[in-house]
């Protein structure tokens, strides 16, 4: 049968074609596309040396206006107005305002109203807008992606690399969809959606892709979910995942400090960006939203995730001798015993912030939960909100004070427990409910064990002392 | 960057498969600003384990890392390619690696080397019969050889030229200026800054 293509038939672009084609500086046999970045967002963990290269090579910035830095991944949450206690950590932040100041690059202090995690600062700046090429040297880069923009996490050489010309060399990843169709039960979120979707095709499922999240459940959440989903593509082993922009993203951006000035311009480019009817993803996914329950994690590893009215896995269920190792291995390291119902999972500490969920609706979300009530006295819950303007936000709203109230402590932002950088981490053997992105071995202090769950479940694991969802109070 | 041809060592049997770049380095063995020191985080919290593979002595000197599926998973950080570096690999060998690691180590100069999953089992247990076995991982010839095995890898011709050139790729771009600057004339005017500052 002769191809549509053979016909002269110019098959349709998937969004994330689209918007890689407009990139393109230059294209060369055998060689990997050369990509213009529209924006470079920097922070102090994976930029030192970038601009120590730079120096040495006797280079600059090329375009500092396209470049913004934040302090994030290892600025304490308490008392941000005095030195740094950690001394390592003082130099790192101290080289990164040293660096920014001599190559001319915006940045955001901690004490400064944008201050926060990288992923926060650039949406509620206005900064990520649909169609854009976006990079960071963090893997969760991913997270602007919500906005119908390519986004992707980078090395350190490639930061150098961006600093100096504005571009990355790169190979262009093949296109995933994920059909979400139907609606969340009350109580699901979109962390649960992206939970699932990673235990569904696990953490090397989506290596080698740019996946793009489709259908009536992604069409109906907001920013703020969308970036949730977004952000955990890595998770499944993505270069990026992107959702179409809409109206929801038109609205969101309207009167951000950075919306375009000139509005209906952008506005008709913007929705331009879709995946053609007629175009063709190398692979496709579906997902019915209908099912979903709350997920949460009981492995070391993101894809090793059930609903949670689950029992703990038995290794020897799994088919597959490399996943039976690591399921064995994660139950040990866990101190977790096969056939345990999740829900009776006794927890230590609570953490709900981070890039994946520290926005301003994952605070409400929670808050509506816990508000006049007390969390459980066997454990702590840290709540630390993404960014200092979400944390002025809530504090208007007075969120501040259900938590405080209900005996959680209310801290400044920044990547916190995440990864526990900086001192926000748990003791060996401690465990988590955490609205963060990743449970690997020791990711939030040495020894620490971490369960991922969404917003509302940690609110619900607080007040009740075991994993839990809103539905179980 | 140094040139890569052609490497003989000895290897190391990583039997672990999703071995996350939180495992090859944590968190806070990140703080330092320099690109070098970082072998002593290298896997931190499994070397506390006498019994993890690189505390034992007939690996001590091993160059060639062969480990299991998904290696270098999570963060892009890259300074889990400058811990392996900087702690003496100069390969790494498994059926998968991820995305970013995979880039970041073959933009530093670390190699590493996709061979099915069949392939790293019968390497880990030739390795752990005999520590001292010799493994050559040939980038000119796209193989590599221990014993009397030889195993083809493929890797694209750029990189491999790149690597075997030692070309620093910024360089490389900066020689292209004249296509970036044409790009930038046409670029959408209204594609935001960040300065001056809103």
């Amino acid at each position: 049968m002769q191809s549509l293509i053979e016909k002269g038939v110019a098959m349709g672009k998937t969004l994330a074609e689209k918007i890689w084609a407009e990139h393109i500086v230059r294209q060369a046999d055998g060689e990997p596309d050369l990509l213009y970045i529209d924006l470079h967002l920097i922070h102090e963990v994976t930029s030192p040396q970038a601009f120590d290269g730079l120096r040495l090579a006797g280079r600059t910035v090329r375009r500092p206006d396209l470049t913004i830095a934040t302090e994030d991944h290892n600025v304490p949450t308490l008392d941000i107005l005095k030195p740094i206690a950690d001394p390592v950590s003082k130099l790192q932040v101290d080289t990164l305002r040293a660096n920014c100041k001599e190559f001319g690059i915006r940045l955001h202090s901690l004490g400064d109203i944008e201050q926060g995690i990288v992923h926060v600062v650039g949406p509620q700046l206005g900064i990520t807008q649909p169609g854009m090429t976006i990079v960071c040297g963090d893997s969760h880069t991913a997270t602007h992606g919500a906005f119908g923009a390519i986004a992707f996490g980078i090395g350190t050489s490639e930061v150098e690399h961006v600093l100096a010309t504005q571009t990355l060399p790169s190979t262009r990843p093949k296109t995933m969809a994920i059909n979400v169709e139907g609606s969340l039960k009350p109580g699901v979120t979109s962390k649960d959606i992206i939970l699932a979707i990673i235990a569904k095709i696990g953490t090397g499922g989506g290596q080698g892709y740019i996946i793009e999240y489709r259908g009536s459940a992604i069409r109906a959440l907001s920013m703020e979910s969308r970036m949730t989903v977004c952000n955990m593509s890595i998770e499944a082993g993505a270069r990026a995942g992107l959702i179409a922009p809409d109206e929801t993203t038109i609205a969101y951006i309207k009167g951000k400090p950075h919306a375009p000035e000139n509005w209906d311009e952008a506005v008709a480019y913007w929705k331009s960006l879709y995946t053609d009817s007629d175009a063709k993803f190398d692979i496709e996914i579906d997902l019915n939203a209908d099912e979903l329950e709350p997920f949460v994690t009981w492995g070391t590893n993101p894809g090793q995730g059930l609903p949670l009215n689950a029992k703990v896995p038995n290794p020897a269920d799994f088919a597959d001798p490399a996943a039976r190792t690591s399921a064995e291995r994660a139950l040990e390291y866990m101190g977790l015993t096969a056939g345990t119902p999740l829900k009776e999972i006794a927890i230590d500490t609570v953490f709900l912030g981070s890039c994946t969920n520290g926005r301003i609706e994952d605070l409400r979300s929670a808050a509506e939960i816990i508000k006049g009530k007390k969390i459980a006295s066997t454990l702590r819950m840290l709540v630390v909100p993404g960014s200092a303007r979400v944390r002025l936000e809530a504090e208007a709203e007075g969120l501040d004070k259900v938590f405080i109230d209900a005996g959680a402590q209310w801290r400044n932002a920044g990547c916190s427990m995440c990864l526990g950088m900086n001192p926000d981490q748990l003791a060996s053997g401690e465990r988590s409910a955490s609205t963060s992105n990743r449970n690997f071995e020791g990711r939030q202090g040495k020894g620490g064990r971490t369960h991922l769950v969404s917003p509302v479940v940690a609110a619900a694991t607080a007040l009740r002392g075991k994993l839990s969802s809103p539905a179980d109070l | 960057m140094e040139k890569f041809i052609k490497h003989t060592g000895t290897g190391v049997p990583l039997r672990r498969s999703n071995v996350d770049t939180d495992q090859i380095i944590p968190a806070v063995y990140l703080k330092r600003v320099t690109r070098s020191g970082f072998e002593d985080g290298l896997f931190a919290a499994w070397r506390n384990d006498p019994d993890f593979v690189l505390n034992k002595g007939e690996y001590k000197t091993g160059t060639v890392l062969v480990a299991g599926a998904d290696f270098g998973t999570g963060s892009s950080r890259e300074h889990a390619v400058w811990a392996l570096q900087n702690y003496g690999f100069k390969a790494v060998i498994s059926s998968r690696f991820a995305d970013i690691f995979r880039g970041n180590s073959l933009k530093g100069g670390l190699l590493t080397v996709i061979v099915p999953q069949a392939d790293v089992e019968a390497m880990w247990a030739a390795i752990e019969a005999e520590p001292a076995t010799a493994i050559t991982v040939d980038l000119e010839t796209r193989t590599v050889t221990y014993n009397s095995v030889s195993l083809a890898f493929t890797i694209d011709d750029y990189t491999r030229w790149r690597l075997m050139e030692g070309l620093d790729d910024i360089g490389l771009t900066l020689k292209q200026t004249d296509f970036i600057d044409a790009f930038e004339e046409k670029r959408r005017s209204y594609k935001p800054t960040t300065l001056p500052i809103r």
